[in-house]
């Protein structure tokens, strides 16, 4: 049987994140390619729907990953982020969705080894978790 | 210390001598209108009425076993702007609780009103509620409120008041201006009219009514009706868990949705103006619900249930009172207020935030702190 690959959405900071993963690129690191990157503006911007509606659709687990809090380049993105998060993993695992499914880290623009060995941390423990339940199940 | 008059009952009965106090109220009490639950002409239900002429409030039944709309909405449409005048609002404890939360979403304001709460007994379902008043409104409140108060209980003929009031912990108004309370009171003799605040205490003043006190057996009434609720609703919490604890549960549970979003309209917390669910982000390109289909093999339509449900959840479950509209309102009886109740008491434990509480705690998503939930970020900063 072949091993599961998870796919994990992630919504990174164009500023810090998102640079951080460029870096990782041009600095020739390698990480497992199930992260599908999908750049913000801001931390800030992400709408909880948008974790739930990754989740809904099959994705194993959602990443949001931004500035180190006091570094956002819009002054409190982030903090905005670590809150909607926070409901997020109150809500979410009362149905069924393991709280290891949503992730929120702090990368900065610098920290490009930090970026990869993120992903491969993340792409570990959710093998190890298994595939979400909405992969096969008829929900939307 | 809070003044307390009473009103008189005696042999003219509960509703009269209600109507009486608001009559007084209304000539009296220096307010230009009230707005009371009233008895409509046309037909035999109850519906929040805005009142000028104190010859009209021989409709007013604000005891009906029945709140057809959180009337929080209306007091937001009274007061998101000046009025230029000064109403009295008779509301239910849930009902103010959302003013509450309004006031804190700038969608709503206190400074031109006077808030009235009465202590709630709870109330039926919309459709219940008919059935129970048949032809007669105010014998039917007469009997309701006899029925509860001695202690026979708020079931009727296979009928009950809603699960949202059987689960209610608040029955007593808090953050009101004056209190009407009839929990432990000698209500064939008079209701208990207490005022607590300077406002309050103004307009009592005004009205010249008998003094009172307190009765001993009120605090015990209280507490023991709190308790028969938290006990009701704690089971509601463990029974709607174990209904909803994985994606397929949930997906059954709300199964009968059908997008038709009445609990969104009728729920008095959900605050965007356009809600996103009725954008163009969900009119979807017809080629989408074939990719859908193709992916998993079968897909229901209409889409976007459980995406809906959970998302309100995400933004509104940290401001819900738990007045059960929601549940109301929906045309397939599913238990949204169940769900919604469940989960908020989650989300509002992990803000240490309870909805309706005070408009001095901040709503949980309009703010942050620097040192907070490090532990989301493995303790990293």
């Amino acid at each position: 049987m072949e091993e599961f690959q998870p796919t994990i959405i992630a919504f990174v900071c164009n500023w810090c994140t998102y640079t951080a993963a460029d870096l990782a690129g041009t600095s020739r690191l390698s990480y497992p390619p199930n992260v599908r990157l999908i750049r913000m503006m801001c931390t800030g911007m992400v709408d909880p729907k948008y974790v739930i509606k990754a989740l809904l659709e099959g994705a194993d687990a959602v990443l949001i990953s931004g500035c180190h809090p006091g570094d956002c380049h819009y002054i409190n993105g982030n903090y905005k982020a670590r809150r909607r998060v926070k409901l997020l993993k109150e809500i979410l695992p009362r149905f069924g969705f393991e709280e290891g499914r949503v992730k929120l880290t702090w990368i900065g623009a610098s920290e490009g080894v930090d970026f990869a060995a993120t992903i491969k941390e993340m792409v570990s423990e959710i093998k190890g978790l298994g595939p979400n339940q909405t992969r096969e199940k008829m929900v939307i | 210390m809070a003044k307390i008059a009473k009103i008189e009952v005696k042999e003219q009965g509960l509703i009269a001598s209600m109507q009486g106090f608001f009559r007084t109220l209304l000539e009296k009490g220096d307010i230009n209108a009230l707005l009371v639950p009233h008895r409509l002409p046309v037909k035999n239900t109850v519906m929040p009425t805005l009142l000028t002429d104190p010859e009209k409030i021989n409709g007013a039944d604000p005891l009906a076993p029945v709140f057809p709309i959180n009337a929080a909405k209306v007091v937001s449409k009274l007061t998101r702007r000046p009025a230029y005048g000064r109403v009295a609002v008779v509301l239910r404890p849930c009902e103010i609780r959302a003013v509450v939360e309004l006031v804190k979403l700038k969608q709503a304001r206190t400074e031109e009103v006077v808030l009235v709460g009465l202590d709630c007994l709870g109330a039926y379902g919309n459709v219940d509620y008919l059935r129970f008043a048949g032809e007669n409104g105010n014998g039917s409140t007469q009997k309701y409120f006899q029925n509860v108060l001695s202690g026979k209980g708020t079931a009727w003929e296979g009928i009950d008041i809603s699960p949202a009031c059987k689960a209610c912990e608040h029955p007593i108004p808090e953050n009101v201006d004056l209190l009407i309370g009839l929990l432990g009171v000698d209500t064939n003799d008079h209701i208990l009219l207490k005022a607590n605040t300077p406002k309050g205490e103004s307009i009592l003043d005004k009205l010249r009514l008998p003094g009172a006190k307190e009765p001993e057996a009120r605090k015990r009434a209280v507490d023991a009706l709190i308790a028969e609720r938290s006990a009701y609703r704690d089971q509601m919490f463990q029974e709607t868990s174990e209904a909803t604890a994985d994606i397929e549960k949930l997906t059954s549970y709300l199964s009968d949705c059908i997008n038709c979003y009445n609990c969104r309209v009728a729920c008095p917390v959900c605050y965007c103006k356009e809600c996103v669910f009725v954008t163009d982000v969900f009119d979807h390109e017809p080629s989408q619900y074939l990719q859908w289909a193709k992916r998993k093999g079968a897909i229901k339509l209409p889409t976007d249930t459980v995406f809906y449900h959970i998302t309100r959840l995400a933004h509104m479950s940290t401001a819900c009172i738990g007045c059960g509209q929601c549940s109301n309102a929906c045309p397939n009886h599913i238990p949204v207020m169940e769900i919604f109740r469940t989960i908020a008491s989650y989300t509002q434990k992990a803000f240490d935030y309870e909805a309706g509480r005070s408009v001095d705690d901040e709503p949980p998503l309009s703010v942050f702190r620097e040192d907070e939930f490090k532990e989301l970020t493995g303790g990293k900063h």
